[in-house]
């Protein structure tokens, strides 16, 4: 039997309050909590809830048939303690199945594997811990925060020692292969690679409720057709997308829910796949050749690259300047400081100040609580002009003196008022 | 010989609702002109209700019912079309800016007689879309107050008021000075908008006498204007008393800041200021610079600070109200002002007020006046960050050059200014007495 995956990624950033130059020094809680709480909330009642409750109907109702995957964030889990116990809750119903696998990520979402491997595994041994806290589970597969991949994040993702890995199977990569077998890293044949197929994927998290699309609207008969019609000596079908697609990105009315309710039926009646987690998959399937992947790859955008976070000098100067905090950070005992350095490097503070489509409206916006990615990049600065100076006064770090070139006060004097004396 | 004359002036806007040196320049002028006995009637488009009305006579244009119907009216009405425009530009507030307030309806004529023969005009009083049609109807109105008022002589500050100051003569026949605080070429370098040349132009032949605020906008009117430099006089800004409270630093306590303050337009020289933080952050690491204002070059300033990788040492707080700006003086160390053309530039007076040394321009029109201040080219940034980097540095002479500049600045009272005007509104008057009889 052939296999299909489903994997969906939860995930809500510590949103920042609108934090303002006179706010530096005088007020070091950052976040906002009545929107994150609201946001948090709506997206309990719209996505999370009744969501959970169909993948649990539908596991009950197939006996254990029907599996799918979860990547949570740290600090996704953190906002669920804080504000949504149902949620929780919820989600440890599905993890007592059994049929359900959770993936380990970074706690905080953070593109640290860009930047620091020591952070990245700090990060992830955070996330780790908190997945086995709730739902009693080790993680065995790991995802990198929106499917950010290259050889060496592979590496690390090795040296932890996860066997299986999730990433995307951007077609600047891929040419003209398929991303429907199992691969594995190039250098560790033992780490096995799991891509997106972004075509099928995509169109239930984007393309659903489009009314312009030829497709629409979408029957479960329909896509398990084409999940059928894939060549016959293609091994798996992996369905990655934003756990928020059902509910909160296509809304009720669109349908979305009456899919996914039909559709593991379609599959297991009518199909010739089998439902499977991540890690099963690795298990049962053999790795069909390494994939060489040099240039970071990711899920976003048309580009599947890193430019929603990284590459205008606003995102590129902000990055640099969390990370120059590392090594300070690492000296000091703090708690606070430790927690506000993770929500900090939240992968979405970069995504807001991206200016890519910045003139046309688009998914950025959609995404974003900022009214321009100026605003965005501003505020992040403030915060962190704050955050800077807490951890230079706890850690004890003193003005740097550097040496002042003669030349520098010589033409000073130049410029000296008459009667004013430089000694 | 009216030794305390009656002055008619018009000016756009009037403290506490203000966007710029404008408005407070005016607030300086009147209280001076007050102080020496002078009887000032202030016209702006709008009121908004929380102006010192128990200090100064003020009318706003939205008030005044225009009576159209009679026959007075009606043959000054005709002099009032050539001066209707109605291209949409945006003299002094960038795009930005200018969304950020309220919108204007070019037609926005509310009728308040059935009869269509009187109306009263709404004004949005702010540097919009339709201004130069705002500029017209305030012309119109201007018609209408010099009929009702009484008067001898009328004061007229910048282009957008001038219409209105030259219908005001037409009317009263009563001699007009025009005081010049910024010319176009201040505002848009050498791309001038054409129909504000023009009002400048036409404002100030139509003067008996035009006041400027420094030698630079003298020269500017003499070269590019073609005005005859004998008839104008040049009296330099004041300002007014130093603010009662100086609030305790809170921000970044033990760290150095360096201010810029001030419309972040091509004139004012923003970028002169971010290139020259880089050069002094590479010697003084630890140094914050402050960017407080808005306008046309605001994001191309924080796209090149973060290209500088200066980010996390650079900040920008946005338009500041009044208090927000005493508190960023309050914890300023130096005080910059790079401007590329400034006519005059009454902030630098501010800081020092506040006892902050400043940094200025030589292309500024207060460098002619101001003896305690370090006086740079803009375009030397060298100079520029050397001598931020030397007061950050030498304590004592920062402390010196605060404390002369703080007696200095003391001593430009409107008080004297406005004796120069009084003067002028004398000469004025008598000169065109003396050419009737």
């Amino acid at each position: 039997m052939k296999k299909i995956c489903f994997y969906f990624q939860v995930h809500q950033p510590f949103r920042l309050k609108n934090y303002r130059f006179f706010d530096i020094s005088v007020d070091n809680q950052y976040f906002d909590e009545k929107k994150n709480h609201d946001i948090m909330r709506k997206v309990a009642q719209k996505c999370y809830l009744p969501m959970n409750q169909l993948l649990l109907d539908q596991i009950q109702a197939h006996n254990g048939n029907f599996k799918v995957a979860f990547s949570i964030s740290g600090v996704c889990i953190e906002q669920f303690e804080l504000y949504a116990h149902d949620v929780l809750e919820s989600f440890k119903s599905l993890a007592d199945t059994g049929c359900v696998e959770f993936i380990a990520e970074t706690y905080g979402h953070s593109l640290s594997a860009l930047k620091s491997p020591e952070e990245f595994k700090k990060q992830v041994a955070m996330q780790t811990a908190k997945i086995k806290e709730h739902f009693g589970q080790t993680p065995k597969t790991f995802r990198n925060t929106e499917l950010v991949y290259n050889n060496y994040i592979g590496s690390l993702v090795h040296e932890m020692g996860y066997k299986t890995m999730i990433t995307e199977g951007a077609d600047h990569i891929m040419g003209w292969r398929s991303p429907n077998f199992l691969y594995n890293h190039c250098q560790h044949p033992d780490l096995k690679l799991l891509l997106k197929n972004y075509k099928l994927s995509d169109d239930i998290a984007f393309r659903f409720s489009q009314k312009s699309w030829e497709s629409w609207p979408l029957k479960a008969e329909t896509f398990s057709h084409w999940i059928n019609s894939t060549p016959w000596n293609q091994e798996i079908v992996n369905l990655f997308m934003d756990y928020e697609t059902f509910g909160e990105h296509q809304w009720e009315d669109s349908g979305i829910f009456d899919f996914m309710r039909e559709l593991p039926n379609q599959i297991i009646n009518h199909s010739q796949f089998d439902f499977v987690t991540p890690a099963e998959a690795a298990k049962e399937l053999k790795p069909i050749s390494g994939i060489d992947i040099h240039s970071t790859i990711s899920w976003a955008d048309a580009e599947r690259d890193l430019t929603a976070w990284l590459g205008n000098p606003m995102q590129d100067d902000a990055f640099d300047s969390i990370y120059s905090l590392e090594y300070l950070i690492n000296k000091i005992d703090d708690q606070k400081i430790k927690d506000d350095w993770v929500k900090l490097q939240t992968s979405d503070h970069f995504y807001y100040m991206c200016t890519k489509f910045w003139s046309d409206g688009d998914v950025h916006k959609y995404f974003s609580h900022y009214d321009s990615p100026y605003e965005a990049f501003l505020n992040y600065m403030n915060v962190l002009t704050d955050f800077e100076e807490r951890v230079r006064n706890v850690a004890g770090v003193d003005e740097e003196q550097r040496e002042i070139h003669p030349g520098i006060m010589e033409n000073f004097k130049k410029f000296l008022p008459e009667g004013v004396q430089l000694n | 010989m009216a030794l305390q004359p009656k002055v008619l002036m018009f000016g756009w806007e009037f403290p506490p609702e203000i966007s710029g040196g404008l408005g407070t320049a005016c607030y300086g002028l009147v209280s001076g002109l007050i102080g020496n006995g002078v009887d000032v009637t202030f016209v702006v488009p709008k009121l908004y209700g929380t102006e010192e009305t128990d200090k100064f006579r003020l009318v706003g244009a939205s008030d005044v019912e225009v009576n159209f119907s009679t026959s007075k009216f009606q043959r000054n009405l005709e002099k009032v079309n050539y001066m209707q425009i109605h291209s949409h530009i945006v003299p002094y507030a960038s795009p930005q800016e200018f969304m950020d307030r309220e919108e204007f309806d070019i037609h926005s004529v509310s009728k308040v007689d059935s009869n269509f023969s009187s109306a009263k005009f709404k004004f949005g009083g702010r540097y919009g879309k339709s201004l130069l049609s705002e500029v017209s109807k305030y012309a119109l109105v201007a018609m209408q107050v010099a009929q009702d008022q009484e008067f001898d002589v009328i004061h007229a500050h910048d282009w957008l008021t001038f219409p209105a100051a030259i219908m005001a003569k037409e009317v009263s026949g009563k001699p007009l000075v025009v005081h010049v605080h910024a010319t176009e070429f201040d505002r848009s370098g050498e791309s001038v908008n054409q129909e504000v040349y023009e009002l400048e132009k036409k404002g100030c032949e139509a003067a008996d006498r035009i006041i400027c605020v420094s030698r630079l906008t003298r020269r500017i009117l003499m070269n590019r204007y073609g005005i005859d430099g004998r008839k104008i006089s040049v009296v330099h800004n004041a300002v007014v008393p130093k603010p009662a409270k100086i609030y305790p630093k809170r921000n970044l306590v033990d760290k150095k800041i360096v201010t810029f303050l001030g419309r972040i337009t091509f004139q004012k020289g923003p970028d002169y200021f971010v290139d020259a933080a880089r050069k002094v952050l590479d010697v003084m690491p630890d140094t914050h610079f402050v960017m407080a204002g808005n306008g046309d070059m605001f994001l191309k300033c924080v796209e090149r600070a973060a290209e500088l990788r200066i980010s996390n040492r650079f900040h920008f707080t946005g338009f500041l109200n009044y208090f927000e700006t005493n508190n960023l003086l309050g914890m300023t160390d130096v005080y910059v002002m790079p401007s590329v053309s400034e006519p005059f530039g009454i902030t630098p007076l501010e800081a020092m007020r506040t006892g902050v040394p400043v940094v200025i321009s030589k292309q500024s029109g207060v460098a002619e006046v101001l003896k305690n201040s370090i006086k740079v080219d803009f375009w030397d940034l060298n100079a520029l960050s050397d001598t931020i980097i030397g007061l950050l540095k030498n304590e004592e002479i920062s402390k010196k050059l605060a404390a002369d500049g703080t007696n200095e600045v003391n001593e430009m009272k409107w008080e004297y200014a406005s004796l120069k005007v009084r003067e002028i509104y004398n000469k004025t008057i008598n000169r065109r007495r003396s050419v009737r009889n």
